[in-house]
């Protein structure tokens, strides 16, 4: 390749792109189709969820109570507030302010780790109360319920624990980019990856936005009262 | 638009709104109306703060076409899984 070309072919500009403008459309339009393809994960769950609710209406309200809605409305929270500091790590891409990228990201980490850290709490709550599907579970309300209760916490666990899980990888993600970003890997030009990540960790923060009212809000109406 | 100016001003005012709607979704969970009320006034607000994320955290708001096309694909896919397998079960009352 002779200097010339070379010359106007940026190292932050791939071979195969004419222009930042076509990279970067290039990336948002694998990133919109991967989520896609997240959708339809989770709208899995979300139908089976809707079915069995449907099902059992008593056994969801009753599953429900046992869930305590002020560590999900905090939890909430804390998952907004990480969105927004991934944005603010990805206005600070867009500037090309390294120093915004990386708090941004620590921050984020941060606040997805107080969620994970909740949800420890909570998880480990309903093992002790043998609210954990299996051999290891026990229902005391009304035991012609007990087996749809079950239902419930099964796909409590399934959906909360793919977001989870979602959670966990995103936050490896984040200690990788971390390093990358104080170093200048990406530029004014192309900061495609961590607008690709900010999407993704949005979406998560989405699912969440659906799972808190339809699995901890379901019983307040009437009262409620747990165990 | 944020797109051109990298200003932080309106991602703080949508943040406070996302927590405005969780304290409003919390609070409406209290009201009983009724079934299946409850249900669409809670995904109402679900809807609303995840446009919200979708329309600014996602910057889908002055994105091309491209990327609201994939974004609506995406709904209309959800919509129409959900209504086939939900005809069928409310058509039987999920039995």
């Amino acid at each position: 390749m002779s200097d010339a070309a070379s010359a106007h072919h940026p190292k932050d500009l791939a071979h195969h792109f004419e222009s930042y403008e076509q990279q970067k459309q290039s990336s948002l339009l694998g990133m919109w189709a991967f989520l896609a393809q997240e959708v339809m994960f989770f709208s899995g769950l979300f139908v089976c969820y809707v079915v069995y609710r449907g099902m059992y209406p008593e056994a969801w309200a009753l599953g429900s109570q046992e869930l305590d809605w002020k560590l999900g409305a905090l939890n909430t929270v804390v998952l907004l507030i990480s969105s927004f500091t991934m944005v603010y790590a990805v206005v600070g891409a867009q500037r090309g302010n390294r120093k915004m990228i990386v708090w941004g990201l620590i921050l984020t980490i941060l606040f997805g780790g107080i969620f994970l850290g909740v949800k420890v709490v909570e998880y480990s709550g309903k093992w002790e109360h043998h609210l954990v599907p299996g051999p290891h579970f026990e229902w005391h309300g009304d035991p012609a319920a007990g087996k749809e209760v079950e239902m419930f916490f099964g796909l409590y666990f399934v959906m909360t624990g793919m977001h989870a899980l979602h959670m966990v990888v995103g936050i490896g993600i984040m200690l990788v980019m971390i390093p990358l970003a104080w170093r200048g890997k990406w530029t004014k030009n192309n900061y495609n990856f961590v607008e690709g990540f900010g999407l993704y960790w949005h979406f998560v923060d989405l699912v969440w936005i659906f799972l808190f009212p339809f699995l901890y809000l379901l019983a307040l109406a009437g009262g409620g009262g747990g165990h | 638009m944020a797109e051109h100016n990298h200003s932080l001003k309106p991602y703080v005012m949508v943040l406070f709104a996302l927590f405005g709607l969780t304290a409003l979704t919390v609070g409406v969970a209290y009201v009983d109306f009724g079934h299946p009320w409850s249900d669409v006034v809670a995904l109402a607000i679900a809807l609303v703060k995840a446009s919200l994320v979708v329309a600014f955290f996602m910057h889908v708001k002055g994105s091309t076409s491209m990327v609201k096309i994939s974004v609506a694909s995406s709904i209309v896919g959800v919509l129409i899984f959900f209504m086939i397998i939900l005809t069928d079960y409310m058509a039987r009352g999920f039995s």
